[in-house]
């Protein structure tokens, strides 16, 4: 029985492993910084995801107790990983995206970041 | 009741910082139970003016659906990923930005629905439109932005829009 759970552990450690790495491998590879972002997201979700599920399941299948606080690490990556990733992305589109570049915003016309008035002492990207 | 209403302004809110507590405690003792209530009584009122208009939850069926809609796409996405970092040249790989016309108008919703095209990999969301409207996403690797566009609509918006509208 112990060999069972040994072998789900493992199995789940592994997993966390693989993603780990496909996403720093993701930060090598991808070439535009919007890409990049992408990585960080992934390695939050699976990555660190596998690593608790294993923490869990050894803490009540080796160690015989209830051990839930690992639930926490993910509510509080899951509230904190969106602002990061939007922060950064802000900060893209502010510096290196001009309105004509992206998308239409529908009836609004402009995009959050593209809205706001430009600053004296900000230069201004979007004549050059 | 209007009593009640004062003393619990967000009785959602008080279970839920009851239950982090305790998980912060890792120990289910009464001990932890009551500090863990007196937080979640306290916080709640304490904070009470700053948050207003809180949206109400009507189906609660619905956020369970949601949480395992959301856990299955976030394991299946991670798998799609990893195939495009791993195996796809990046020459191929046709990096696309989405718009999307939201039809939620809760501030809370449109957070939630935010925060899950981030987590969902393959994803990120960028900005919203300058009156809330619409939803800028970048995607990692999208030949056709109708589909991405129409799925996250679908699975996600439509029940978001259930749960809080």
């Amino acid at each position: 029985m112990e060999y069972i759970f040994e072998f789900l552990i493992a199995f789940f450690l592994i997993v966390s492993g693989i993603f780990g790495f496909v996403g720093s491998f993701g930060m090598i590879k991808l070439k535009d910084p919007m890409s990049r972002l992408h990585a960080p997201t992934k390695a939050t979700t699976l990555g660190v995801g596998g690593v608790l599920i294993a923490s869990i399941l050894h803490s009540f299948l080796i160690e015989q107790h209830l051990s839930l606080h690992e639930l926490l690490i993910t509510l509080f990556l899951f509230l904190t990983a969106p602002i990061t990733a939007l922060f950064i992305a802000k900060w893209h589109i502010h510096r290196h995206e001009k309105p004509q570049d992206l998308p239409g915003a529908g009836e609004d016309e402009l995009w959050a970041t593209h809205a706001v008035e430009q600053v004296e002492d900000v230069p201004d990207h979007s004549t050059n | 009741m209007k009593l009640l209403h004062r003393i619990f302004p967000h009785p959602h809110l008080t279970i839920l910082l009851t239950l982090v507590w305790m998980l912060l405690a890792n120990s289910p003792s009464l001990n932890s139970l009551v500090f863990g209530l007196i937080l979640g009584i306290i916080i709640p009122f304490i904070t009470q003016p700053y948050w207003p208009d809180r949206p109400k939850l009507r189906n609660w069926p619905m956020v369970v659906e949601y949480i395992l809609v959301v856990l299955w796409d976030i394991v299946m996405a991670n798998i799609t990923v990893a195939r495009i970092i791993l195996f796809k040249r990046d020459a191929d790989r046709q990096p696309n930005w989405i718009c999307i016309p939201l039809e939620l108008r809760t501030p809370e919703a449109i957070t939630v629905l935010a925060g899950t095209i981030t987590m969902t990999p393959g994803t990120v969301s960028c900005d919203l439109s300058a009156q809330g409207h619409n939803l800028l996403v970048h995607c990692l690797d999208a030949p056709d932005p109708e589909a991405v566009r129409d799925q996250i609509k679908q699975r996600y918006e439509r029940r978001l829009k259930e749960i809080f509208e």
